[in-house]
């Protein structure tokens, strides 16, 4: 016989074993019995932001991580930072994808001692000014998207706490940057940056504008990393996505550099069928993929996949045939936005499958050309995108420096001067792309190819471009401006740049501004 | 010389210059400048606006000046039409 019951001494032996207890049925089972319908909308998980951070078991001098998908439109960094300083923390190190003039209600809370340190991949606006004058006793660190995430993924930046803004969530915690349900208030499509912290930080606290009901899938972050649920009114502006730097250029001038960039781009050898390209914020780089189109029905070309960034013009040529696939880290529009949502075709990237150095199917290293925009180029062809020319932090790393170097074409779209701001200077206020991967730089006054790559040189005097030393573009600016005074530097470093690998590129020094 | 009507010239658009001309009761030009490119290059343009103000015979008055990054020869341009329509001394035409 082989009944349960003889099977007895066998299973406690199993039991030992395996390191284990032996089953015992319990008395009453504790069997839900309740309709599933009505648990859809419920979970333990879904609370109030209040009760999200205590859960989470926040400190003083902990790291507290954000997204910038909504970029202008943001609402969750001002919203949980005056919460946090509400419950009286101190001592926050802030780490953010990117900051931008929305951003600029942290100037109190650093002046009040709630954030004492910040990580970023930029800084805009009053705070990117207040910064440079010396507001905060830590150096602000600078990381591109692709070091980023890196960096937490190798633990160098260690995230406590991030708070993950998500257009639609179900109270378990499947959430992402769009909503498929009536109910959806925001949209903001991928949610590439949010990922690493998503994966590896200790804790993780959802915030949506709409909470759906259990399985909100397809989702791009699972329910399995997230701690905490909140409901809010709203996580962003989706009509605030598409403004600032990555706005749609009306510029005569920018629509010249872009016309000429697009030249480069079909004479650099690198224009073929299953080509694959990336444009960067700015307004001229956005608008070359508007002028190469044409080329690629002409010449029957097709690209394999565009990268970025993605804008709706890039949509558009993808809906058309000519793209494809897009490879998304970022949706730059809501037009961007709804086609990753119902494209298949149309995949979110998390930052480091986007540009991580280390990670070797990296999307950057699959791409043939990028266009780039820059605040600065010198005539050994490093990049400053970070630092205004007078000195003051206002802009972002991004992905320049990621995509720069993995590429295999790097373009650089900028005007030989910005009112009276040269473009094309002896040597950048500050290092962020290093001159090794930058190949061409396109200005109205002619195009400057790195000697590193002769063979592009060559193509693009060929095909009738106007291929110029940038020594000479860097000294007919300096001739129209005259004569700069030196920009008034302090001692106290307030900005360190990272490069992509971790080590330090640079610094960033104090503006004293003059006392009238 | 010493009758001026408060006037102006130029823009606020990116690469002009607005600049105002009213009269002052002290002698001498105040320019009160407020300037983009200010740290690098706010001395070259009160030089450029102070020369171009006493080329034209203009030595006393209040000068409100707001740039946004204009060029050495759009300064002379601006704060010349500015003077012509307070003084009301037409230089193109003498």
């Amino acid at each position: 016989m082989n009944t349960y019951k003889e099977r007895a001494g066998l299973i406690e032996q199993a039991a030992k074993a395996c390191n284990t207890t032996v089953y015992k049925e319990k008395e009453v089972p504790n069997k839900d019995l309740t309709p599933r319908t009505t648990s859809l909308t419920k979970s333990s998980k879904v609370m109030s932001l209040e009760d999200a951070i205590r859960h989470t078991g926040l400190k003083d001098g902990m790291t507290i991580s954000f997204h910038h998908h909504f970029r202008g439109g943001d609402k969750v960094v001002n919203l949980v930072v005056d919460k946090l300083a509400q419950m009286g923390y101190k001592n926050l190190h802030l780490a953010a994808s990117s900051l931008i003039d929305v951003h600029e209600p942290l100037i109190e809370h650093i002046k009040n001692g709630v954030i004492s340190k910040i990580s970023t991949s930029g800084l805009r606006g009053e705070l990117g000014r207040q910064v440079s004058l010396g507001l905060m006793k830590e150096p602000v660190i600078f990381r591109s998207h692709g070091n980023r995430g890196a960096a937490i993924a190798s633990g160098e930046l260690h995230i406590d706490v991030a708070f993950i803004g998500a257009s639609s969530s179900d109270p378990m915690g499947n959430a992402c940057g769009y909503s498929r349900y009536p109910t959806a208030k925001s949209i903001c499509g991928s949610l590439g940056y949010a990922l690493p912290d998503a994966q590896h930080a200790d804790h993780v606290v959802i915030l949506t504008d709409d909470l759906v009901p259990y399985p909100n899938n397809p989702k791009s972050i699972s329910e399995l990393n997230v701690e905490a649920v909140v409901e809010v009114e709203s996580v962003g502006d989706a009509s605030k996505i598409s403004s600032g730097a990555i706005r749609d250029t009306k510029n005569p001038r920018d629509i010249l550099l872009a016309q000429t960039a697009a030249k480069v781009v079909e004479n650099s050898g690198y224009f073929e069928d299953g080509f694959s390209i990336q444009t960067g914020s700015g307004g001229a780089s956005l608008a070359v993929v508007k002028f190469i189109r044409q080329s690629m029905i002409d010449r029957n070309i097709k690209a394999s996949f565009a990268l970025g960034g993605i804008t709706a013009h890039m949509v558009k040529m993808h809906e058309e045939g000519l793209i494809e696939r897009l490879i998304d880290v970022q949706s730059f529009d809501k037009v961007a936005a709804e086609s990753l949502m119902n494209d298949r075709k149309h995949k979110e990237a998390s930052s480091i499958e986007y540009a991580a150095y280390n990670e070797p199917s990296a999307a950057t290293r699959m791409l043939d050309i990028v266009i780039l925009s820059a605040l600065e180029v010198d005539v050994n062809f490093n990049v400053n995108v970070l630092v205004g020319s007078d000195g003051i932090i206002r802009g972002a790393i991004g992905g320049h420096p990621d995509t720069a170097a993995d590429s295999a074409l790097s373009i650089i779209v900028c005007p030989l001067l910005r009112g009276r701001i040269p473009c094309v200077v002896n040597e950048v206020t500050t290092l962020i792309t290093p001159g090794s991967g930058v190949d061409v730089v396109v200005t109205e006054y002619g195009i400057a190819v790195n000697p590193r790559r002769p063979e592009i040189a060559e193509r693009l005097t060929k095909a009738g471009l106007n291929v110029v030393d940038i020594h000479d573009l860097a000294a007919r600016a300096q001739k129209i401006i005259g004569d700069a005074a030196p920009l008034p530097f302090g001692d106290k470093v307030v900005g360190v740049v990272l490069n992509r690998d971790g080590s330090v590129l640079d610094v960033i020094k104090n503006i004293v501004e003059p006392t009238n | 010389m010493n009758q001026l009507t408060t006037s102006s010239a130029g823009t606020l658009e990116s690469g002009d210059i607005m600049v105002q001309i009213s009269p002052s009761t002290e002698a001498g030009l105040h320019i009160d400048l407020n300037s983009t490119v200010a740290y690098q290059f706010g001395e070259q343009i009160k030089k450029v606006v102070s020369e171009t103000l006493t080329e034209m015979g203009v030595t006393t008055a209040d000068v409100k000046v707001i740039d946004k990054g204009a060029l050495d020869c759009t300064i002379r341009a601006r704060v010349t039409a500015a003077a012509v329509r307070a003084t009301g001394k037409d230089v193109w035409k003498d």
